[in-house]
């Protein structure tokens, strides 16, 4: 499972997800074979019940496999127990779920200083990637607020925070961007942008375009399987172009 | 442009270098900036038309310059235009062609038309999202049209993973 450049940051073999609840057996996910490198930004995209949440829940420990394997940083991942999978999440994942969960009875700044420390970052580089995330976020003002004053879209820039405050080795994501509206995007675009540019790897289910336009690679699911795995390219625009080209992209 | 310079002439008159200046500003880069040329033709048919009248004026040590009104008719003709609605986009497109087409005559995979399809659309969205980045944020009309591009490129999105899914 290794390349000539090191170990992979993910990589699955035939990884296979049946859930058997009550009636018949549902093949989310058959045989997805998948490998992401060190620093690349992946996106997954494919319709609702493709298998896209599945797929990164299993790369994040968060669900069991029913078949297959998955490494993660040259290391097999799918036989660990689950308090063996939560030491793994928490030297090298970072994870953002459609659904925030955040921690309730504690504030904006210890929610994402949390992580941070529980990975053995000391106190003062806690607080100053916490205060680094938050300032990109435009969401210094809330550190001091509980989870439970904030819209969702708050919620979900927090829950986005949190997860790269350890600055983790694979950025999983499911939706982070289903929430906000078009401002809000615009600052978690910025965000993800950057952190990809520092080297940070991403593996991001998304139905937002604009958030799949940023990564190198979309990988489409149908029916639990990758239907197509590509870069995406640049177009070429002319170099002085401004908002008016968009009329003749359109056009 | 027609009605563009109507519009402006329906608030003040002016001449042709007046509106060209004015469709700067007011639209910034989100507007490909207009042709001298191509305002003065359109003015000549507007002028035609009975939409807008011209006056002479004279100026010291210069030629005289020519100052366009809107006429009563082409205050009727703005009214018009700004109280029908507009036509929606097209769905019925070229790829639409492709994707019915393809399977009659062989020549290609529907399944690989869609992910191509999928990757120029992600393409032109990264350099929209590129664009807004680069477009000044005060700069409303250009950042309203760049969203107004991104959210038709999503529908387009959004449909080829229906015609995806109806495949499979």
């Amino acid at each position: 499972m290794t390349t000539a450049s090191g170990p992979s940051a993910i990589h699955t073999v035939n990884l296979v997800k049946i859930y058997q609840t009550g009636g018949l057996p549902v093949h989310a996910v058959r045989g997805i074979d998948l490998r992401v490198e060190h620093g690349e930004f992946v996106a997954i995209m494919g319709p609702s019940g493709s298998g896209k949440s599945t797929l990164v829940h299993m790369l994040g420990g968060l669900d069991t496999r029913t078949s297959g394997e998955i490494w993660v940083d040259g290391r097999r991942a799918d036989t660990l127990n689950e308090s063996a999978w939560a030491i793994l999440r928490r030297q090298k994942i970072g994870f953002v779920f459609q659904f925030f969960n955040l921690v309730d009875n504690m504030t904006v700044a210890d929610n994402v200083e949390l992580p941070a420390l529980l990975g053995g970052a000391s106190p003062k580089h806690a607080r100053e990637r916490r205060e680094y995330l938050l300032t990109e976020l435009g969401l210094t003002d809330k550190a001091d607020a509980a989870p439970a004053q904030l819209s969702g879209g708050e919620q979900q820039r927090v829950a986005l925070a949190r997860a790269l405050a350890n600055q983790p080795h694979v950025l999983l994501a499911d939706e982070p961007t289903g929430n906000l509206d078009s401002r809000n995007t615009r600052d978690v675009l910025r965000l993800l942008g950057e952190v990809h540019r520092q080297g940070q790897t991403i593996v991001m289910v998304t139905h937002d375009a604009r958030v799949a336009g940023l990564a190198d690679r979309v990988v489409t699911l149908l029916d639990g399987q990758i239907v197509d795995d590509g870069a995406v390219a640049h177009v070429r625009r002319r170099p002085k172009g401004g908002a008016g080209d968009v009329v003749e992209l359109r056009g | 442009m027609r009605l563009q310079l109507l519009a402006l002439l329906s608030k003040e008159p002016a001449h042709g270098y007046e509106l060209k200046q004015a469709l700067e500003q007011i639209f910034g880069t989100a507007y490909p900036s207009p042709n001298i040329g191509q305002i003065y033709v359109t003015l000549g048919r507007l002028e035609k038309d009975g939409l807008v009248r011209s006056v002479d004026v004279e100026q010291s040590n210069r030629p005289n310059k020519k100052v366009y009104y809107c006429t009563a008719e082409g205050r009727e003709a703005l009214d018009e235009w700004v109280d029908s609605p507009n036509e929606g986009p097209r769905v019925r497109d070229e790829f639409f062609m492709k994707l019915v087409l393809a399977p009659l005559t062989g020549i290609a995979d529907r399944m690989a038309l869609i992910n191509r399809q999928r990757r120029h659309y992600l393409a032109i969205m990264r350099d929209l999202v590129e664009l807004a980045q680069q477009t000044d944020q005060d700069n409303r009309p250009a950042q309203l049209l760049i969203e107004g591009a991104m959210l038709h490129l999503q529908a387009d999105l959004d449909w080829l993973e229906r015609c995806q899914e109806d495949l499979a």
